[in-house]
């Protein structure tokens, strides 16, 4: 301990207020034990912000370990700001996605909103600069008019601090269930470029170098927002609204541009940006990881408010603030350059040797605590997890006591129309989702594609997770929200290079929960790791719950695949009258979990389909080698409403030339609605020229994938004939394409009582 | 299109050698205030303006519009958008004037497929500019329907008389909402954009002996 800091000895804490910030006795005894000495109420708010759920990871840590995070292609895995993987022509694409749920909710606009800035600056505190925002939205069911107040709230919230740092968004899923009624999920996904060797690391290295805060001055907002983020919620929750911060685009563009200078004159030794415990993070973080310390003045901060104490100061979560490390000589040129883009910059302090975090107030200090301790040494939990006594109920779905589908037409229809299946149009017209003229595949194809300028390189960007399946079988779920994500990858002619993840769950304090977790995270890994995919950065939501009731776990994909040429880019829509539509892969019997039994049959039950991960495989394969011949006009990957909905969405998503088709479809040993409306998956829906039939038939069968074909492109209708094994006529839809775009395209505006676009 | 394009920062207070002014879209100082409202007192905008007064051409896109708006440049205000949102979709507009430095490689009531990214595109004017407008052909471009036909419907914004771009009428000056820029390469799949550079180049060309010096 040095002199200074002899005053930190008179101040201990009552009980109650340890209590208050969250932590356990154990916690308590820890911290103890790290201090040697009773913590002030100072470090005590640092403690309570580093060790929460949020910041620590305590609960999640040891499972995710399980990733498999390294490839040939990976240059910075977990533990960084973001995770990059190598593009080739000397870059990188650097990419992350985090959730906003708990603030989403309390303010939906400028919980989203702020979630968008996090996650940006995630980008570009690596010295990249951000070309791609996605995001992946969970809502309850609309018919409630809270659940469209939120969707509105989100939706506008992205829209406006996305389009004002002039960043596109150019993809996402949403869907709809009662579950995220009182627990919504925002999860927001961002990719950037960086030149490989030019990549930024958050690290304080370097005795002596200066330690600088530059962006938004401080104020009290976010006190405590990491502490919100891991607690579940109850009906008092509303009153959190405090907690939310409120974001500054203009000011994060500036922050951006001013970030990416200092990486050009190659200024900084390491950077950071303040997100959840802000100013105490972010420090401890960079102190941490490099085995060093920071002696840091809060006198010296810039504030909004007067009279902040320094647990205010340190605690606070005020958006748009970075902390840089600079060597000496090299502040000055720093500071410049802030006060050219007109942001607030100051030296706020100094690397040390000492392996402290110690905090000033002028002469006094007021906080000294190992950094490792704090970002490192947090607690570590192995908590109990059981299967939920409810597994077996759902699991169980007697199907003979559901009707088959009599009316297919009628079920295509509503199924269309469902929020979940239909266009999403209402909601990507209010994003910008072409600025910086790179989004080459707008939203509304299985996955988007950014041009790389000055390469032929493109990259395709998709966000997936299906939490039903989750329910019903977390391992599988999470197998299969990878296997789709790739799938969609794939669909659009790109190789899956890499994949972020958020983990989305309710308290992990329970059993039943962290079982679910413990499954979806096996699920993924072992997916990741068959299909060559590494995981390179993530995030964990836990208490997703209110007043007991947790969400179906939600682990949700944010998968980048890299195009080679621009001749391989690849859409879901048909392209030309009289292509040949072929199915790529099986379909099995699989009606649990899908789309069709909730909408139709309000069951939400059954086993997900079952994952064969090696065909998934095969079928990757085969699709982009059959791309990469120049085979392929269309590929949509069939997924959610079977069959029939991708069939139709092939014909309806090129909204200016919308084509029919004729097919035919035989029923083996199937019910008709697992054939129409069931979600095996490994499916591909292609459609090829009719001169490359031989060609293509030749290719996927050498590649040992089942292919069926399946009729043409036509110029109007949808007309699908159903045969008997023994070629009897079963039934036939025949649907106009206006009576199925009305469906599709309007229905989540009418939903919303908004205009249909 | 083989021409170099030089940036000029905000607090710069010259713009002297260039040909041509373009104020391009973006959000200046967030578009908290009203849009361009804050840009047009950027140390800039007086050479800006004096360049426009002098003949220069200047071409403001979707917040530029919005900018030489503020600026007095060009007559009106914006609105917000009828229903309120960010709008970003392809939209398309009826040329009503080829005989502009703008669109002179465009035929008379040609139509042009272009995206628009704005919440607040929604023209307005009081009547006597809005006739003067009319009457001198200074409306150059009116959202329609892929035939050309100009309806309400195909109107995105709820803008006046379903305007998309005018001009000033010295002519020399003109304000869009939807960006050319975006729509102006193959692999954007839509190359109706160049039109209007083009049409800038041509009369660059033929307006040599007349340009600012």
């Amino acid at each position: 301990m040095t002199e200074e800091s002899k005053a930190l000895h008179n101040s201990p804490v009552p009980p109650t207020i340890i209590e208050q910030h969250g932590l356990s006795e154990e916690e308590y005894q820890q911290i103890l034990k790290h201090l040697g000495r009773e913590p002030n109420l100072t470090e005590l708010g640092i403690f309570s912000v580093m060790w929460s759920e949020h910041c620590s990871y305590k609960s999640s840590r040891v499972h995710l370990k399980r990733f498999p995070t390294e490839g040939e292609r990976v240059v910075q895995g977990p533990g960084e700001n973001a995770g990059a993987v190598d593009i080739g022509n000397g870059l990188a694409a650097v990419f992350k996605m985090e959730s906003h749920n708990h603030p989403s909710f309390i303010e939906p606009f400028q919980g989203a909103a702020t979630g968008v800035g996090g996650i940006l600056r995630d980008i570009f505190t690596m010295g990249a600069r951000p070309i791609a925002l996605l995001n992946s939205l969970r809502f309850g069911e609309l018919d409630i008019p809270r659940n469209q107040h939120l969707l509105k709230g989100v939706v506008s919230g992205i829209s406006s601090y996305g389009n004002c740092m002039g960043v596109p968004t150019v993809g996402g899923e949403i869907t709809f269930n009662d579950i995220y009624s009182k627990n919504p999920l925002v999860n927001v996904f961002c990719l950037g470029i960086v030149k490989k060797d030019r990549l930024l690391r958050g690290l304080a290295k370097g005795i002596g170098n200066q330690v600088l805060y530059i962006g938004a001055k401080t104020g009290r907002d976010g006190i405590h927002g990491a502490t919100m983020a891991s607690d579940s919620f109850d009906d008092a929750s509303e009153k959190k609204r405090p907690n939310v911060q409120v974001g500054d685009p203009f000011l994060e563009k500036l922050l951006l541009e001013a970030c990416l200078e200092f990486l050009e004159q190659d200024l900084l030794v390491g950077i950071q940006d303040m997100g959840a415990a802000g100013l105490t993070s972010s420090s401890c973080e960079m102190a941490s990881r490099a085995g060093t310390g920071i002696d840091m003045d809060v006198a010296k901060v810039p504030r909004r408010e007067p009279h902040m104490t320094p647990y205010e100061i340190l605690l606070s979560e005020s958006q748009e603030r970075m902390l840089l490390v600079a060597q000496p000589g090299k502040e000055e040129t720093v500071l410049a350059i802030c006060r050219k883009w007109g942001i607030d910059a100051a030296v706020v302090g100094q690397v040390t040797g000492d392996g402290l975090l110690r905090i000033r107030e002028g002469n006094e200090v007021v906080a000294e605590i190992p950094a490792h301790a704090l970002a490192e040494e947090g607690p570590r939990y192995e908590r109990p997890a059981v299967p939920p006594h409810y597994q077996e109920f759902l699991q169980s779905l007697n199907l003979d006591t559901l009707p088959d589908v009599k009316d297919p037409a009628e079920v295509l229809l509503r199924l269309l129309a469902s929020p979940t299946i239909a266009s999403k149009r209402w909601v990507f017209r209010q994003y910008d989702h072409m600025i910086g003229t790179n989004t080459v595949v707008c939203p509304g194809s299985d996955a988007a594609v950014v041009r790389i300028k000055g390469t032929t390189k493109a990259l395709a960007m998709t966000t997936d997770g299906n939490s039903r399946y989750c329910l019903l079988n977390p391992y599988m779920g999470g197998g299969l929200a990878v296997a789709e994500a790739a799938r969609n990858l794939v669909c659009a002619g790109a190789k899956p290079i890499g994949v972020t993840d958020c983990l989305n769950f309710g308290n992990p304090e329970r059993p039943d929960i962290m079982w679910q977790f413990i499954m979806a995270v096996e699920g993924i890994a072992d997916a990741c790791r068959t299909l060559e995919i590494p995981v390179v950065s993530g995030n964990v939501s836990f208490y997703n719950e209110t007043n007991g009731l947790s969400i179906y776990p939600t682990p949700i994909l944010g998968m980048v695949g890299l195009i080679e040429r621009p001749e391989e880019i690849t859409t879901q829509w048909f392209k030309h009258h009289g292509d040949r539509i072929f199915l790529l892969g099986e379909t099995k019997e699989d009606l649990g979990g899908t789309e069709y039994l909730k909408v139709i049959h309000s069951r939400e039950q059954g086993a997900p389909p079952w994952l064969d991960l090696d065909q998934e495989k095969a079928l990757h394969t085969c699709l982009l080698t059959l791309i990469r011949n120049g085979f392929v006009q269309s590929a949509h990957d069939c997924s959610e409403g079977g069959l029939l909905v991708t069939l139709a969405e092939c014909c309806l998503t090129c909204s200016s030339t919308p084509l029919g088709a004729t097919v035919i479809l035989t029923q083996h040993r199937m019910r008709l609605d697992a054939l129409l409306f069931g979600e095996s998956p490994s499916r591909i829906l292609i459609s090829i020229k009719p001169e490359h039939v031989n060609q293509v038939m030749e290719t996927v069968q050498h590649l040992g994938v089942p292919i069926t074909a399946l009729g043409q492109v036509t110029q109007r209708n949808m007309d699908v004939t159903v045969r008997g094994p023994h070629d009897q006529p079963v039934c036939q839809v025949s649907m106009s394409l206006s009576d199925m775009a009305d469906q599709w395209h309007h229905s989540l505006a009418r939903q919303l009582g908004t205009e249909p676009s | 299109m083989g021409q170099s394009a030089h940036l000029i920062w905000h607090q710069d207070t010259s713009i002297k050698g260039m040909d041509a002014i373009i104020l391009p879209g973006g959000f200046s100082y967030g578009d908290y205030l009203r849009t361009g409202a804050i840009a047009r007192f950027s140390p800039i905008m007086d050479a800006v303006v004096e360049f426009a007064g002098r003949g220069g051409m200047v071409l403001g896109i979707c917040n530029g519009f919005q900018i030489l708006l503020e600026a007095g440049l060009l007559p009106g205000a914006m609105l917000r958008n009828r229903h309120l949102s960010f709008i970003c979709e392809d939209i398309y507009v009826r040329v009503e004037n080829a005989d502009t430095p703008f669109t002179n490689q465009c035929e008379p009531g040609q139509v042009l497929r272009l995206p628009i990214a704005h919440a607040d595109g929604n023209y307005y004017t009081d009547p006597v500019t809005l006739s003067a407008l009319q009457a001198n052909a200074q409306i150059v471009f009116r959202y329609c329907d892929r035939e050309g036909h100009v309806t309400s419907q195909a109107n995105p914004n709820g803008s006046l008389d379903n305007i998309a771009g005018i001009r000033n009428a010295a002519g020399n000056v003109l304000g869009l909402m939807p960006h050319p820029e975006r729509g102006a390469e193959k692999v954007l799949h839509n190359e109706d954009g160049v039109f209007i550079f083009r049409s800038i180049l041509s009369a660059l060309e033929r307006n040599k002996i007349h340009q600012p010096v």
